[in-house]
């Protein structure tokens, strides 16, 4: 890593740093900033304490690993496919998620225990994945990138006509809150869900992480990425798997959270170039502050009212997006 | 007395899934350090796929190929990756990457997935983009490049790897006469002064001839003739692969490739006046 990354990536932690404790100021309690701080320190007032400590930083810390995951997904499954338009949800891990998801809406199952439904929709992301490797593999003796994009398409496609088949049976209130489990939402962290997560996903982060220069050379085609000593099948299959597993983790917790995934990496590849060992820990580390201050607007901005932070993501994401692709193509 | 050869081949036969007949069938070759050897034939004759196969990109259906000695099968893709540098044709970059970070690739067969590059590294990326001649335009996008700056940045590349062996499918395509003499002559200080070994497909018979010591000419997947150019280009061989009437000149100098044969395609007046 040279200095120059290095320091783009010690300025992005500090930006995320900055942007948790100011989140957690925010909410239906205003608190100042100074009582955070104090608060995150192990002193100030009891009920202060309780709202930083049990209820906002544990949101906090949920949405930059949801939104580091999610990012780092896309980048990885846009240097995969070789295709910009790649997004964690494209090859139907969020399809399965929600069939397992709805499932457990439509059963009442997430009125008996509130870690079934997220646990169902971690099953049906698994099958998902492992259905889209399948079909992918049996189509030819090597993974074909472009039969896995095609066949991921096809299968969440097949999974959305299911989920609304099923829907379209339910009684409107398991209708309404399927529906805003699939715009998104934050609303569920608590410490042990946040540190089962953590555990699973920063692994599985580090992984990935770790695969920056082979996605480098498969960037530039999978023969040169051979010829210079790259496993390429062992490398794709690594990732795709890898990958898909931390989207689905954080689809069973948080829903579809959509937009983070395709426009973080092309956001840190439009400023900063295309290089994975930057590229891959920017967009987790801008991913999650993305989605951070966007749950602190979907908490705060309609107030009581909790709006899906899959539509915030969009709302302001895409605006950004704009001005950024504008003022580089000028 | 015979030194290891760096490639050798025995009958390769490979036929590509759903193929009616081989792409590549019978090639044996032998290509010793220090050679620049050069692989000529038609369109569609199996000069790529033989790359391939000597790469391992390809796995042959029978017969064998090794390099410097061993199976092909007894490297690994790292170790193979040290040893051997390829100019691969028509390589798409999917996202834009500067000249300098694609030269920095070079070195990743020597770094792995975490080795921080050293001294080591940063000498040799200089020095290949220096023997390119990409060090004007190192921060630009590949996107951005000419053919021809874009054909000396993946030349620069595989130099980064300070490889034993450079292999390279028709590097010259779509170059101008400079650029294109200027990466022959690249080649020919490789091989004459560093005692690296050349292995290129190419069209320029003629350029073919004045630079590599041995060629061998594919027609249809099987070998034709293989030799030094004056035993392989001769009249009645390019016209019978070829299908089209050629004169053979001899390249009358200056300079060191003085004597070598020079094909001449005739034009349709040509052709009616010479039968």
């Amino acid at each position: 890593m040279s200095t120059r990354n290095t320091i783009r990536l010690l300025f992005l932690a500090l930006a995320v740093g900055a942007a948790l404790v100011a989140s957690i100021a925010f909410g239906a309690a205003d608190l100042p900033l100074g009582d955070v701080v104090e608060a995150l320190r192990g002193g100030g007032e009891e009920t202060t304490r309780t709202i930083v400590v049990d209820l906002r930083l544990p949101r906090g810390v949920l949405a930059l690993l949801v939104g580091g995951a999610l990012a780092l997904a896309g980048a990885v499954y846009q240097a995969l496919l070789r295709n910009p338009l790649a997004e964690p949800f494209l090859l139907g891990v969020s399809g399965g998620a929600a069939i397992g998801a709805v499932t457990a809406v439509v059963l009442g199952w997430n009125l008996i225990a509130s870690w079934s439904l997220p646990l169902a929709a971690f099953v049906g992301a698994l099958f998902a994945i492992a259905l889209v490797l399948y079909i992918a593999s049996r189509a030819g003796r090597s993974l074909d990138t472009r039969v896995l994009l095609l066949t991921g398409v096809v299968i969440g496609t097949f999974f959305n006509a299911a989920i609304l088949l099923m829907l379209s049976f339910a009684p409107a209130e398991t209708f309404r809150s399927a529906v805003f489990w699939m715009m998104g939402s934050l609303a569920a962290a608590d410490w042990p869900a946040v540190l089962v997560l953590a555990g699973y996903l920063v692994p599985a982060m580090i992984a990935l992480l770790l695969m920056a220069r082979p996605l480098n050379l498969l960037a530039m085609g999978e023969e040169t990425a051979l010829y210079l000593g790259t496993r390429v099948e062992r490398v794709k299959l690594a990732a795709y798997v890898i990958a898909s597993l931390l989207v689905a983790a954080a689809v069973a917790v948080s829903g579809v959270i959509g937009f983070v995934g395709l426009v973080i990496p092309h956001a840190i590849r439009l400023a900063w170039g295309s290089d994975h060992q930057l590229l891959l820990p920017a967009s987790v580390l801008a991913g999650g502050g993305f989605l951070l201050l966007a749950d602190a607007v979907a908490r705060t901005a309609a107030a009581p009212t909790e709006l899906p932070v899959g539509v915030i993501t969009a709302l302001i994401g895409v605006p950004l997006f704009v001005v950024l692709l504008v003022r580089r193509a000028v | 007395m015979s030194e290891t050869p760096v490639f050798e081949t025995q009958e390769l036969l490979y036929t590509y899934p759903s193929a009616a007949r081989p792409a590549l069938a019978g090639v044996s070759l032998r290509v010793d350090r220090g050679a620049l050897y050069a692989v000529i034939g038609p369109n569609g004759s199996g000069k790529s796929t033989l790359l391939k196969l000597l790469l391992g990109a390809l796995m042959a259906e029978s017969g064998s190929v090794g390099y410097s000695g061993r199976p092909l099968g007894d490297w690994s893709r790292r170790s193979l990756a040290q040893e051997i540098g390829v100019v691969p044709q028509g390589e798409e970059v999917a996202f834009p990457v500067t000249v300098r970070e694609m030269v920095e690739m070079g070195r990743y067969p020597h770094l792995g997935l975490l080795g921080r590059p050293g001294a080591t590294d940063r000498d040799a990326i200089d020095e290949a983009m220096t023997r390119c001649d990409v060090l004007e335009f190192a921060d630009r996008p590949i996107s951005s490049l000419s053919g021809g700056e874009r054909q000396r940045a993946l030349i620069a590349r595989a130099l980064a790897q300070q490889p034993g062996a450079l292999v390279l499918d028709e590097p010259t395509v779509s170059l101008d006469i400079r650029h294109e003499m200027e990466i022959f002559e690249l080649l020919a200080h490789l091989t004459s002064v560093d005692g690296k070994t050349v292995v290129l497909v190419t069209h320029h018979l003629n350029l073919a001839a004045r630079y590599a010591g041995r060629l061998l000419l594919l027609d249809e997947g099987a070998p034709v003739a293989e030799g030094t150019p004056s035993e392989v280009l001769t009249r009645e061989t390019v016209e019978r692969v070829y299908r089209w009437p050629v004169v053979v000149g001899v390249h009358g100098g200056p300079g060191r490739d003085a004597g070598t044969p020079q094909i001449v395609p005739l034009a349709s007046q040509d052709q009616r006046s010479s039968t």
